[in-house]
């Protein structure tokens, strides 16, 4: 017997302008370069990731690939890590998101949450088997506690992000 | 007969066709940046982009950090003044011997005409953040190359060694700090004189020290200062205590861990020391086939 799961149905929203994109993902670097430091600095989720990613699960069109790769080259330099480590995994993020769009999108929010985290995650894993391969020494599971962080953050990112889409006028009482 | 989707269809290659390129390059890169370090001048400019990204992030923290200077309570003012008070005093007293003993070494130095090896002139920076790289122990300086920073230069605090810059750019500079995994000081024990290299674990607060026979006479609380050999680093200053020596007659050398003395963690200010090493080069040994053994061929 088949039954009903909750979806969330498809939203109308007006199309989203390519400087918006970059606007937010610019945002999200220069809030993951604030000094965090201490507990704080552990658990920081990485907002350009999270970006990234919703980006390209909400507009595969328009941030894809080439988005991704050239963000994960500037966090690289702004880190002082290996070039090229964020602009791999985010590559690969950027895919993730782009095959999963779709399905993702239909999902409730908290099902969403749980189709982020490992993504993210995974993320995670990337960069740190670049790093493994470098010679550097595993950073502790606290590691991975920022990509849990950001997985909470969703749902508080896809409304602040929606918001200039959102028509001025309810389409149904026009 | 063939047909082609319409041009509204045609969406350029495949996903995985486009992931593929990411990674390839991104792997160039990697192997580039890691192995052969040709990407230094591309890394430079793109910091100069994000630059302003970084100083308007970093803007209200300092602003803060101002508006609480304003709101300092009179009495902590004045226990402050009264404690610099005394310090100053002996230090005043410090520094007299210091000076008298300056001069004297100095005569000393003639007398013996050994040349001065090294002259220092410093530079004062702030921290401006801390690394955000998980895997590394680095801080990021607001001094850079237009202020005469240049990499290799050994960077103190009030205390002691902090780290060493390792990569420079427009108007900041990257300290690697002692507690970073390949990072190595040279030091000297200063009970007994003992040579011996310093390194870096990769955890905040333990420093290990390297290759040391099991029977070499290092206890707890030892403490250990920069020897100078390297030339990186100036001799004399403080850069751990030994914290615990750990003889294990299984394994070749003795495990010997060290508490970082200068507030590697946690400071804002610092001093970056630009040193002119004016040791001769190091002689250059000729070579000499051994007399009565034939070379062996290939080399």
């Amino acid at each position: 017997m088949m039954q009903a799961r909750d979806v969330t149905p498809h939203e109308i929203l007006l199309p989203v302008r390519p400087a918006f994109i970059v606007f937010t993902l610019g945002t999200a670097l220069m809030i993951n370069l604030l000094p965090w430091s201490g507990w704080l600095l552990a658990i920081k989720p990485d907002f350009v990731a999270l970006t990234v990613l919703y980006w390209c699960i909400q507009q595969p069109h328009k941030a894809g690939f080439g988005t991704a790769w050239l963000t994960g080259l500037l966090m690289d330099i702004a880190d002082g890590s290996l070039m090229g480590q964020h602009a791999l995994a985010y590559s690969v993020l950027a895919y993730a998101g782009i095959v999963l769009n779709r399905r993702v999108l239909r999902f409730t929010m908290k099902d969403q949450i749980l189709h982020v985290i490992p993504l993210l995650l995974m993320n995670n894993l990337i960069v740190l088997a670049i790093r493994k391969f470098a010679g550097a020494d595993f950073p502790g599971w606290t590691y991975f506690a920022g990509s849990l962080v950001a997985g909470a953050l969703w749902p508080t990112l896809s409304y602040v992000l929606k918001l200039p889409q959102k028509p001025k006028t309810d389409p149904d009482h026009a | 007969m063939e047909y082609s989707p319409p041009p509204f269809f045609n969406r350029g290659p495949a996903p995985v066709v486009r992931l593929l390129l990411c990674v390839i390059l991104s792997s160039s890169l990697l192997i580039s940046d890691a192995k052969y370090q040709y990407l230094d001048n591309l890394r430079k400019v793109v910091a100069a982009i994000i630059y302003p990204l970084q100083r308007l992030a970093s803007t209200p923290f300092a602003v803060l950090d101002r508006i609480g200077e304003f709101f300092v309570t009179q009495s902590a003012q004045r226990d402050e003044n009264t404690r610099l008070r005394s310090l100053s005093l002996q230090n005043a007293a410090m520094l007299q011997k210091f000076n008298a003993l300056q001069a004297e070494n100095a005569h000393l130095r003639e007398l013996l005409s050994i040349r001065q090896r090294y002259t220092e002139s410093a530079i004062a920076a702030e921290i401006l953040y801390t690394g955000r790289d998980p895997f590394t122990r680095k801080v990021i300086i607001n001094k850079g190359e237009q202020h005469g920073v240049k990499a290799g230069q050994p960077v103190i605090d009030q205390i002691g060694i902090v780290g060493q810059v390792t990569r420079v750019y427009p108007w900041l500079a990257e300290v690697t700090l002692i507690t970073d995994q390949g990072q190595a000081v040279p030091v000297l024990n200063v009970r007994n004189g003992l040579r011996a290299v310093l390194g870096g674990t990769g955890t905040d607060g333990q420093l290990e020290l390297k290759f040391i026979p099991l029977n070499a006479d290092f206890q707890n609380n030892d403490q250990l200062v920069t020897s100078g050999i390297d030339g990186v680093y100036p001799p004399g200053l403080p850069v751990a205590a030994v914290s615990a020596v750990e003889r294990n007659a299984a394994y070749l050398f003795a495990r010997i861990t060290c508490k970082p003395l200068a507030g590697v963690a946690n400071h804002g200010q610092l001093l970056v020391l630009s040193l002119e090493n004016t040791a001769p080069p190091r002689p250059v040994e000729e070579e000499k086939p051994a007399p009565g053994r034939k070379r062996k061929g290939g080399k």
